[in-house]
């Protein structure tokens, strides 16, 4: 088996890409989320009126 | 006369080991209720796969195969095209309440930090293998069979058996892996933090958007995933939209148990003893339990980082419930909170960050295709 040190340092840019990646597209989904409970909230008031 | 014993001359030390393998998976799966619905196959079938010319998987003589076996043909119908993994799915998102979330849903950030571990280890792990392996190791610690089965099968994984016994291995072992990590990683003071729960109601428009949206927004991000969240939440929308009860019941109960029955007997083809016995897979194991623990930290560390700039705490055991091992994560936490005090009842907020965190797991399997799948 090869072990190559280097290997950790040279992938850390695909763990920084990873973990950023995943928080932005949560972060979508949070922000989409907010938004459709406030619009759907929104529209039972109505209803209610 | 020859024919009744000359098959035990064809018989080698290194199966007995995985007859004790086979058999450790069974007693975990009976006597400890330890993910019994995939241990139980995966065991039984490690015995099975390693008989001595053993019919159930393929006899292959000169590189040819002289004779079908009938799990490697299941293996090819379902595993090797990521088929059962992706019905599974359906099922297992039939099963999910998102609820929790969609009340709650700043809770999701917890479950995004809770995938660190699939990161590091995939570091950890390039310095020994290749990187489609290493990436496939390091799914893992997404803690969910179906996205570590897809993704290591899509990258074309030599490990794969040794990679679905440690990410089943692991995911009944939760409870005995995070408590220590938490409490290393929290003060007594931190772990006692009440988080009172408001409930909120969500509306069923809602509930029904919700798989919909999240698919659109994942398949953009990751097409490599779209099978992936798109199945998960095709079996969510089935459960949300009202209509169809008697799909929904089946999805979660009869479909989810037909494909498990076959899931697990069928990883077991990748665990003959000339594939599973080496090096490698006790060092696949360690980077596995790596994956985990470093998912769990990164979880906590999240929430304490937040703390510093929140004037209502959040208690940073919940970070810990981010990783796909759903329900058993949250209940963990939960419990911890009860212990440390009886009046704290973390359990909403706990399962709600569990549930995110499938919804992470799965983005980050799409990433990581996004990333090394040519």
């Amino acid at each position: 088996m090869n072990i190559n040190p280097m290997a950790f340092v040279e992938n850390l840019e695909y763990m920084g890409l990873g973990m950023l990646g995943i928080f932005i597209v949560i972060g979508l989904v949070v922000l989409v989320t907010v938004v459709l409970n406030k619009v759907t909230a929104n529209k039972k008031d109505d209803n209610n009126q | 006369m020859e024919a009744l014993y000359e098959n035990i001359f064809n018989f080698e030390w290194q199966m007995l080991v995985m007859w004790c393998l086979g058999g450790l998976l069974i007693y975990l799966a009976i006597k400890k209720d330890m993910e019994p619905t995939l241990l139980l196959p995966i065991g039984f079938g490690a015995i099975i796969v390693n008989l001595p010319m053993s019919g159930a998987i393929d006899r292959i003589v000169d590189g040819v195969v002289t004779q079908e076996g009938p799990l490697s043909t299941l293996y090819h119908a379902g595993i090797a095209n990521e088929l059962f993994p992706l019905i599974l799915f359906i099922g297992i998102g039939a099963m999910i309440d998102f609820g929790p979330i969609l009340s709650n849903p700043k809770l999701m950030v917890f479950g995004a930090a809770a995938q660190f571990g699939i990161f590091f280890t995939f570091c950890l792990a390039s310095m020994f293998f290749e990187t489609n392996d290493a990436a496939s190791i390091a799914i893992i610690g997404a803690a969910d069979g179906p996205t570590a089965i897809v993704v290591a099968q899509k990258l074309a994984s030599k490990y794969i058996g040794a990679i679905m016994v440690a990410a089943y291995s692991y995911m009944a072992l939760v409870p005995i892996i995070q408590p220590p990590i938490i409490r290393l990683l929290t003060t007594k003071k931190e772990r006692r933090i009440r988080m009172p729960y408001k409930a909120a109601s969500v509306s069923k428009t809602t509930r029904i958007l919700f798989p919909i949206i999240i698919t659109i927004i994942t398949g953009i991000v990751a097409p490599d995933a779209v099978s992936l969240v798109g199945f998960l939440m095709f079996g969510n929308l089935i459960r949300e939209c009202g209509v169809l009860d008697s799909l929904s019941e089946t999805a979660q109960k009869v479909l989810a148990n037909l494909i498990t029955i076959f899931l697990g007997i069928t990883i077991a083809s990748q665990m003959h003893y000339d594939q599973f016995l080496k090096p490698d897979t006790l060092l696949i194991l360690g980077l596995g339990l790596f994956a985990f623990i470093f998912d769990t930290a990164g979880g906590v560390l999240f929430a304490k980082l937040l703390n510093l700039f929140l004037k209502e705490k959040i208690n940073p055991m919940i970070g810990a419930a981010g990783i796909s091992a759903f329900p058993m994560s949250g209940r963990i936490v939960h419990k911890m909170g009860l212990k440390e005090d009886p009046q704290n009842f973390l359990l909403m907020h706990s399962i709600g960050v569990n549930v995110s965190g499938q919804i992470a797991s799965v983005i980050a399997g799409g990433l990581i295709l996004n990333f090394f799948l040519r």
